[in-house]
């Protein structure tokens, strides 16, 4: 292709990268205590909409970035990972508040340990749960990415510990750590 | 609360535990009474006719079950009492009418975990007794619809039983991390 070409092409992603950034349709999946401060980013005080994001499409066919708000249990990673296949290409996922980073504190039988096991995760907003200012912050870097035309497609192996951003790195707790307890006679 | 408290002390009126050791002496394990708080411990065959009779004597009318629940002792050491079975089920009842609260433990042998269902006379009982079964592993004979309530059918094992390894995963989807 010419340059001219490469020239246009180019802009054309600039121009359809600009236009998806500042119309996100996101599908908000609240599942806990993360779900209030979702709500006060997205009330009028903070307002999401200034960024775009302000209109919640409760269809995952209709979305395009997946707002992960709150624990997921192991009982509802399926339901979890039915509703990102649902979504429409191109598709982005946040991953809002420890719990759906990494598990958090819920290092126990029922909560994944992080939601980047089962679909892959775009932006990570931690904190339990995270401020709003925050999530905004988590939105604009979202928006960065959709502008450049990225998207992530790794999922984490918490053996390898390949997929997950340095920093939040989990550990594997299966190496060496599990010894069952026989009761005591 | 202190109104409570003087009233029954009043001679003539019993507490409720006074009025289960009139009825049940020789079947009350053991009661305790801390700061009004009435406890009594008794045998898994007495259960039923025990709870029948909080139920059902108008004096006492104890028509709501708070709370149902169970306790592992695997591991116990500390405490004043050595205890003699692995679990302990609790059960708390409340008079709406009474403003009164009395707390039922039946100890549960680890090699026959089975206690009678209460769920026809309280209602509640029905999902408290599926989440004793589905974390400790207590069966309720008698019960209409016995299966685990929180966790999935999948999952193997009864996951507050002290000797579930803590860090043992059973994911339905995804990695064992
Ligand atoms: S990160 Fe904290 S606030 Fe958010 S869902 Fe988990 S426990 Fe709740």
């Amino acid at each position: 292709m010419s340059s001219a070409g490469n020239f246009f092409t180019s802009k054309l992603d600039d121009a359809i990268g600009w236009a998806r950034k500042f119309s996100i349709f996101q599908y908000p999946f609240v599942t806990a205590c993360c779900g209030m401060e979702y709500m006060s980013t997205a009330a009028a005080h903070y307002d999401v909409d200034r960024f775009g994001a302000g209109f919640p499409r409760f269809s995952p066919r209709q979305a395009d970035v997946l707002f992960v708000v709150g624990t997921i249990s192991h009982k509802l990673a399926p339901v979890l990972k039915t509703v990102y296949d649902q979504m429409c290409e191109p598709k982005w996922v946040i991953a809002f508040g420890v719990c759906t980073c990494t598990g958090g504190f819920y290092d126990n039988y029922a909560t994944v340990q992080g939601i980047d096991t089962i679909i892959p995760v775009d932006i990570y907003i931690p904190g339990c749960p995270p401020r709003p200012e925050n999530v905004i912050d988590g939105l604009m870097k979202l928006q960065e990415k959709i502008q450049k035309n990225e998207q992530s497609r790794a999922l984490y192996d918490p053996c390898s510990k390949i997929g997950r951003p340095d920093g939040i790195q989990g550990k594997c707790s299966t190496e060496g750590k599990i010894k069952h307890i026989e009761p005591a006679k | 609360m202190t109104e409570n408290h003087t009233t029954s002390k009043q001679p003539g009126i019993l507490t409720p535990l006074q009025r289960l050791q009139e009825k049940f002496s020789d079947k009350i394990i053991e009661s305790h009474v801390f700061r009004g708080d009435e406890t009594a411990v008794i045998g898994l065959l007495n259960l039923r006719s025990v709870a029948r009779f909080l139920k059902e004597t108008p004096e006492m009318d104890f028509n709501f079950l708070m709370d149902l629940t169970a306790v592992d002792y695997l591991f116990y050491t500390g405490g004043r009492v050595q205890k003699e079975f692995r679990f302990e089920v609790v059960y708390h009842f409340f008079s709406l009418k009474f403003n009164k609260r009395i707390r039922i433990k039946v100890p549960v042998d680890e090699k026959n975990p089975q206690v009678d269902t209460l769920s026809d006379l309280w209602a509640s009982a029905n999902w408290y007794e599926r989440e004793v079964w589905d974390m400790f592993g207590i069966q309720f004979k008698g019960h209409p619809n016995l299966k685990r309530i929180l966790m999935y059918d999948q999952f193997e094992g009864h996951a507050l039983r002290k000797d579930y390894p803590f860090n043992k995963r059973q994911p339905l989807i995804g990695p064992i991390n």
